[in-house]
């Protein structure tokens, strides 16, 4: 190093005049400008689309007012137009979803942090994330030509002798095995949110601090207590934000959904009925859309299917937001 | 109260199973992937033949290939990110490099980033739909194109602003320290040290939109003949699927799993290769 220094010292003809300052610090503040504008961009994208798409449902939300929620019509023929029946089905499948998603996350995440062995994590982690990877279309052709029938041949049958005659909840496992219908949609919505909630699960687990693990370990605890009263609690609120993130992902679903769901506007108690979701109603419907008034209520339909995965994905990375902050990130 | 060698046992039989129910649970998120990919991996090549990739989309019961909807995907992919990953990185190097004097604005920004990342893509073509194909009158690859770069944008800001916030300070200062103004500090010297994960972050963009369907449907449409012309409805794999697997032809079935075959090794390729590419590079760095 000492034998190069010498000589920029030595040259000490030309120092920089403003000439050669200027044009840097010009190019400096333009190109912070630059990239400053465009994150203005990515924030007032979200305000952008609030904004259009409560201009497009507003002839809907004038027409209907707030009944619009509550209706189970959808006649484009009369031009009356209630969202209750797809808000019903993208909140049932959803439900269903969460309710096989969540447990087998925890199995996962449980699995890759504290059982499986070294060697054999990583592969793991990467087969789960390409649940994740799988497009939802490619989903929707596998349900429909190969989980339908599987349902319907196999699953539903059993579920209607078996669940059927039980009281109360009996009337949601009674209905034909048609194979198409709620329960199916949110089987395949389910395996769709596993890789989201597992890797979240799975990171926030690797965030506990190796000393109170062992600590548990050492005063005897089993693997189980460790993960059910160490592990989890420490992780409590991430993890919260990673079952909201995959409830995000499964509001949102469209293509798998519009596959198996049936594209039925009915409301029925039975799961094993066909029924219709928000985001495949839209799908379905949208190019079909002959009146300004029916096009705007397929648009209210998006504006408040965003609204709702809005506040949840905010929950979501609040909760999420609450650990990296713990962790001093 | 409990004899000490129940209490033993039970805590031991709960360990047991919760064991067992973590390592079920493991397998039954695996058997979903095997049996998603080997059903799509059979039919897929049972259907698939050179004439996808040299016909054209035939009508109702005769025969054809893919062409138009595999140029109209391809176009359409790599115009949504020649749109979404230049503003995307700028909008990184923003958060990463130039916004620590505004950190309520930082996080702010960063947030709404991570909600976009997770909107729902019909969302996004209801908003292209509306603020473009309304405008123009018609649906269009253009619009099909802007709504895959929405779709793009929020990953590489991510993935950019991540990056460059790994790149160690000393090479920021010792960069400056030498004279060089900070632009050309970060494009010459930090892009370059961050290039593999902005890399991987526009390829995993690359991957999410190959397969995108839903903010298709109503922004590019769908075309049954050649076209040349990206202001017109534009084919695409994926609408082509939608539209083939829900019809009663057998023949339209058989170039849907082919056509699912064909996005689904895209999607493969491009995804483990951008997760392979990033830790090869993280380990030749750490070497």
């Amino acid at each position: 190093m000492s034998a190069v220094l010498p000589v920029p010292l030595a040259t000490t003809e030309s120092p920089p005049g403003p000439r050669r300052v200027l044009p840097a610090r010009w190019m400096d503040s333009a190109f912070e400008w630059l990239t400053r504008f465009f994150a203005f961009l990515v924030f007032s994208l979200l305000a952008a689309i609030l904004v259009t798409l409560v201009i497009g449902s507003q002839p809907t939300l004038e027409k209907f007012g707030v009944g619009f929620l509550f209706s189970t019509d959808w006649d484009p023929v009369q031009e009356k137009f209630g969202a209750l029946v797809p808000i019903y089905g993208t909140l049932m499948t959803s439900l269903i979803a969460m309710l096989i998603g969540v447990p087998v996350s925890f199995g996962i995440a449980l699995f890759l942090t504290e059982l499986s062995p070294a060697w054999l994590k990583r592969p793991l982690g990467t087969a789960i994330e390409l649940l994740a990877a799988i497009p939802s279309i490619i989903y929707g052709m596998w349900g429909l030509f190969s989980f339908v029938p599987f349902m319907s041949d196999r699953v539903l049958p059993w579920i209607n002798d078996h669940l059927g005659p039980l009281p109360w909840i009996g009337v949601l496992f009674r209905g034909p095995p048609l194979g198409i219908g709620m329960l199916t949609a949110g089987i395949v919505l389910g395996i769709m949110v596993i890789p989201f909630i597992s890797s979240v699960m799975r990171d926030v687990f690797r965030t506990v601090p190796a000393a109170l693990k062992e600590s548990a370990y050492a005063l005897g605890s089993t693997t189980w207590e460790v993960v059910w009263k160490v592990v989890l609690p420490y992780t409590r609120s991430a993890v919260v934000g990673g079952i909201f993130l995959g409830l995000g992902r499964a509001l949102g679903e469209t293509m798998a959904v519009t596959f198996v769901l049936g594209n039925a506007h009915q409301l029925s108690a039975s799961l094993l009925m066909p029924g219709n979701s928000i985001a495949a109603t839209i799908a379905n419907e949208f190019t079909e859309a002959d009146s300004d008034i029916y096009l705007s209520s397929l648009i209210a339909l998006g504006f408040l299917l965003f609204v709702v995965t809005l506040i949840v994905l905010a929950i979501a990375r609040l909760m999420l937001h609450n650990l990296a902050r713990r962790e001093g990130r | 109260m409990q004899s000490p060698r129940g209490l033993i046992f039970r805590r031991r039989a709960s360990n047991l199973i919760s064991k067992l129910m973590g390592t079920a649970a493991t397998l039954f998120g695996l058997s979903w992937l095997a049996w998603i990919l080997v059903v799509t991996l059979i039919n897929g090549a049972r259907a698939l033949s050179p004439r996808i990739f040299t016909q054209i989309t035939p009508p109702p019961g005769s025969d054809g290939g893919l062409a138009n909807a595999l140029v109209g995907s391809t176009l359409m992919s790599v115009m949504g990110v020649l749109i979404g990953a230049p503003l995307g990185i700028a909008a990184g190097t923003y958060l990463a490099e130039f916004a620590e004097r505004r950190p309520v604005w930082r996080e702010t920004i960063r947030f709404v980033n991570d909600i976009l990342l997770s909107a729902p893509s019909i969302v996004l073509g209801l908003f292209v739909y509306t603020i473009y194909v309304r405008q123009v009158g018609h649906f269009s690859g253009i619009a099909g194109a802007l709504s895959l770069a929405l779709i793009v944008l929020p990953v590489v800001v991510r993935t950019t602003d991540e990056t460059l916030r790994l790149v160690p300070n000393m090479m920021r200062e010792a960069a400056l320290s030498l004279g060089i103004p900070r632009w050309k500090v970060t494009v010459q010297v930090l892009y370059r040290a961050a290039l593999p994960g902005i890399l991987t972050g526009v390829l995993l963009g690359l991957a999410r939109i190959s397969g995108e369907t839903a903010p298709l449907l109503f922004t590019a449409l769908n075309n049954q003949f050649w076209s040349n012309n990206l202001n017109g409805p534009t084919a695409s794999v994926p609408v082509v699927i939608f539209q083939f697997a829900m019809s009663p032809y057998d023949a339209w079935h058989s170039l849907a799993w082919a056509g699912a075959f064909v996005v689904t090794m895209v999607v493969l390729v491009l995804s483990v290769g951008a997760r392979a590419f990033l830790l090869k590079n993280r380990m030749d760095a750490n070497a």
